[in-house]
């Protein structure tokens, strides 16, 4: 296996990824280098969900190669996912467990030393050591979000994948959220975003791929 | 972020994490618990209210009541543990982490097996009170006969219930697709819990216990190698 530093942080080759007949992506190709962050933009339906779920491996493409630090995404699919964390419009938390019980059965899953010790600490660093008892189902969807992000950042990725991470959040959430993702660009974590707040999400990332109808285009 | 990066870990402790997370979730709303008690208590009395004051019929057929209240019983422990899964996708969560998929089998199927095997630990006073019958070989056989017929239960229930959960009418499917492949593990476990209630001069207990025991073997390996298939994209 070549040394992953010198691989591009992800690799599209000629990526299609079909839903029945409709072509959600459409024989992308692309790279991002490494130690870059990037831009998802397009409109709804675009393909950047679609996009972020296989490099996730939550989703095989239907045709081409998707490489994640010059990993396979199928073959080496759980290299991949110990690699990448994902924020995803669905929030990944158990309803009926606490704020903290959810973070440590993923540290347990994760292999972490002390799990409730992991958990707590990153309850505090969203800011939700107060509610950490608290079940989820009391939660309002802006501290949900918090939650899920608390749960990307317990997985210490070397990329995350973003989708809409600004989304459900107030003003002061907002600010918190780009100055976790300026933390996580700072730690060397490679950021891939996907919002319609193209403005922040310049701020953010060096790069940008715009996609429409799954095919990427100048923006 | 956590200073401590993940560490990929055994097959047996993610089953033991998933399978605690599961009894956690069970313990904090008793959700499913409660729902399967409830089924199976009154599909017990449907059947003594049904064959009217025959007291003999009722005697000769309580293993196969007994069985057939579980059964439908399962149906609903089974769906309602993909469901906590399908919300907000926790199951593509689980998956991500990532967590081995076998050990996800392992954890639902063993989650189901206690809550089937609890369940009918909590029948057969039920089923003694209401059929009048009286346990004649030996309780050891009855518990070895639940837990295997609870183990033949959950293997097959839990591949099927992954498989409909994301289906749109998996209330329907689930039955349909598991009710005819258990038929062997039923009519084993009604034949062996017929033996210990009404005695067993034959010695046929062996070999009813020896079925059901050959079924859990190949339903558990069949699970445990497709599993991964079922739950990834």
């Amino acid at each position: 296996m070549p040394p992953l530093s010198a691989a591009p942080a992800l690799a599209l080759h000629d990526v299609s990824k079909r839903y029945g007949r409709r072509w959600a992506l459409a024989r992308l190709t692309y790279a991002l280098p490494a130690g870059r962050s990037l831009l998802l933009t397009g409109h709804n339906g675009s393909g950047k969900t679609t996009l972020l779920r296989l490099l996730a491996t939550a989703l095989n493409p239907t045709a081409g190669r998707v490489e994640v630090l010059g990993r396979d995404a199928v073959v080496e699919r759980d290299a991949v996912r110990r690699d990448v964390a994902l924020l995803s419009h669905a929030s990944f938390l158990y309803e009926d467990l606490t704020a903290h019980q959810n973070l440590t059965v993923l540290a347990r899953l994760l292999g972490l030393p002390s799990p409730a010790d992991a958990a707590s600490a990153e309850l505090s660093r969203v800011g939700l050591d107060r509610r950490s008892d608290s079940p989820v189902r009391s939660f309002s969807a802006g501290m949900r979000k918090r939650l899920a992000i608390a749960r990307l950042l317990l997985k210490a990725p070397s990329i995350a994948l973003l989708d809409e991470p600004f989304g459900e959040l107030d003003p002061a959430g907002i600010r918190d959220m780009e100055a976790i993702i300026a933390e996580l660009k700072a730690s060397g974590v490679t950021v891939i975003l996907a919002t319609h707040l193209i403005e922040q999400g310049l701020t953010l990332c060096e790069e940008r791929l715009h996609l429409q109808e799954g095919r990427a285009v100048a923006a | 972020m956590s200073t401590s990066r993940p560490r990929p870990i055994g097959l047996l402790t993610a089953t033991l994490a998933l399978l605690r997370k599961d009894l956690l979730i069970e313990w904090r709303t008793r959700a499913r618990l409660n729902a399967i008690i409830f089924f199976a208590l009154a599909t017990l009395l449907m059947f003594s209210f049904a064959l009217g004051p025959d007291t003999k019929l009722l005697e000769k057929n309580a293993g196969g009541y007994f069985w057939l209240a579980i059964l439908f019983a399962s149906v609903l422990a089974l769906g309602e543990s993909f469901r906590v899964e399908s919300e907000n996708a926790c199951m593509d969560g689980i998956r991500l982490a990532p967590a081995d998929a076998r050990a996800i089998f392992l954890s639902k199927a063993l989650g189901n097996t206690l809550l089937l095997t609890a369940l009918g630990v909590l029948l057969v006073p039920v089923m003694v009170a209401l059929y009048g019958v009286r346990i004649v070989t030996s309780v050891v056989d009855l518990g070895l006969i639940l837990l295997l017929g609870s183990l033949a239960l959950s293997a097959p229930g839990t591949v099927y219930a992954a498989i409909s959960s994301n289906a749109r009418a998996r209330d329907v499917l689930l039955p349909l697709l598991l009710f005819p492949l258990v038929i062997p593990a039923l009519l084993s476990a009604a034949k062996a819990t017929t033996l210990v209630l009404q005695g067993d001069p034959m010695r046929q207990f062996d070999s009813w216990a020896g079925l059901l025991g050959g079924f859990n073997l190949i339903y558990w390996g069949v699970g445990f190698l497709l599993f991964p298939r079922i739950i990834e994209d």
